[in-house]
């Protein structure tokens, strides 16, 4: 097992959410954070930073920075509910974009929609002012082994 | 559509690939404007230790590849418009081709190969070395005229 999924592993026993966001530098970086709900789901969002615009005028957030935010949901929400070796690796990401990105909270959900062997499908959601109104959906697959292993 | 003659209208070629890369995400993540050949722009980012996804290989975070990828084929419907106008992705799907190789700088070629009367279609390719060598490769659709506001203040400076 690498260092990165010892401390990932670790970090998630204690449930030591900033810790494990702080281990994933381009996810620091954004501003992402995360925790369990009342039911033990996962919920991302990230509060809102200029760093992150992609539009001044509007001001609306980095389509991009949204994709981004969003695939990096996936991968943790993926390794927080499997048991693994090493980090799943993401073979391709397609993302809807519904309505811009305002100048506020935006948050994510993920839901793992199959888990095989080899491939693992995951389904993520965003939204920022009312859940009914999503901003964005996307879909990822991720590889879980490597061929030797 | 010819992709090798030049910018449609160079003045919102060159104006709008300014504003994209000064974008303050674009920033952020250290975007810089490589040049273009014909309406193919590219654009590349330098490896650096805070865009990494994985600490354990150093490979860059697909985050950083998808806004590279968004930010690229955009610019690459600007050397079509005849005019000025505010474009918003669509939608954009990336595939990871192989890994980026840490410490090498990702470079990202696009182009816009059909710009319809409100879509425009785009592919982009990722590399280190060659196009021929691609880590990922993006598809994506932007709406034309998505706001009334132009991502630039009167006067086009």
């Amino acid at each position: 097992m690498s260092e990165f999924m010892e401390r990932f592993c670790r970090l998630r026993e204690e449930k030591k959410y900033g810790e494990l966001i702080a281990a994933i530098p381009y996810a620091q970086l954004m501003g992402v954070e995360f925790s369990e709900d009342e039911q033990g789901d996962l919920v991302f969002w990230l509060p809102f930073y200029e760093r992150n615009v992609g539009n001044t005028v509007l001001p609306a957030l980095h389509g991009g920075l949204i994709g981004g935010f969003l695939e990096n949901a996936a991968l943790i929400h993926l390794m927080w509910n499997r048991e693994s070796q090493e980090a799943p690796k993401i073979v391709d990401f397609s993302l809807d974009y519904l309505r811009s990105g305002k100048a506020k909270p935006l948050f994510a959900r993920c839901e793992i929609t199959k888990q095989g062997k080899r491939v693992a499908h995951v389904l993520i959601e965003a939204w920022q002012e009312d859940r009914a109104k999503p901003i964005a959906v996307a879909r990822a697959h991720f590889l879980l082994s490597s061929p030797a292993a | 559509m010819n992709l090798n003659l030049p910018p449609a209208n160079p003045a919102v070629y060159e104006t709008l690939r300014g504003v994209f890369v000064g974008l303050p995400h674009c920033v952020t993540l250290g975007f810089e404007y490589v040049g273009s050949e014909g309406r193919l722009p590219t654009l590349k980012v330098d490896w650096r230790e805070d865009l990494v996804g994985n600490p354990s290989t150093g490979v860059i975070h697909g985050g950083v590849i998808t806004s590279l990828v968004d930010t690229t084929s955009a610019i690459s419907v600007t050397a079509c418009l005849p005019e000025f106008e505010t474009i918003a992705t669509l939608d954009l799907r990336i595939d990871y081709l192989k890994a980026a190789t840490p410490g090498k700088t990702i470079f990202c070629r696009a182009e816009c190969y059909r710009l319809a009367s409100q879509v425009a279609f785009t592919r982009a390719v990722c590399f280190h070395d060659s196009p021929d060598d691609p880590i990922a490769h993006g598809v994506a659709t932007f709406m034309r005229e998505s706001s009334p506001l132009p991502m630039i203040q009167q006067g086009g400076q």
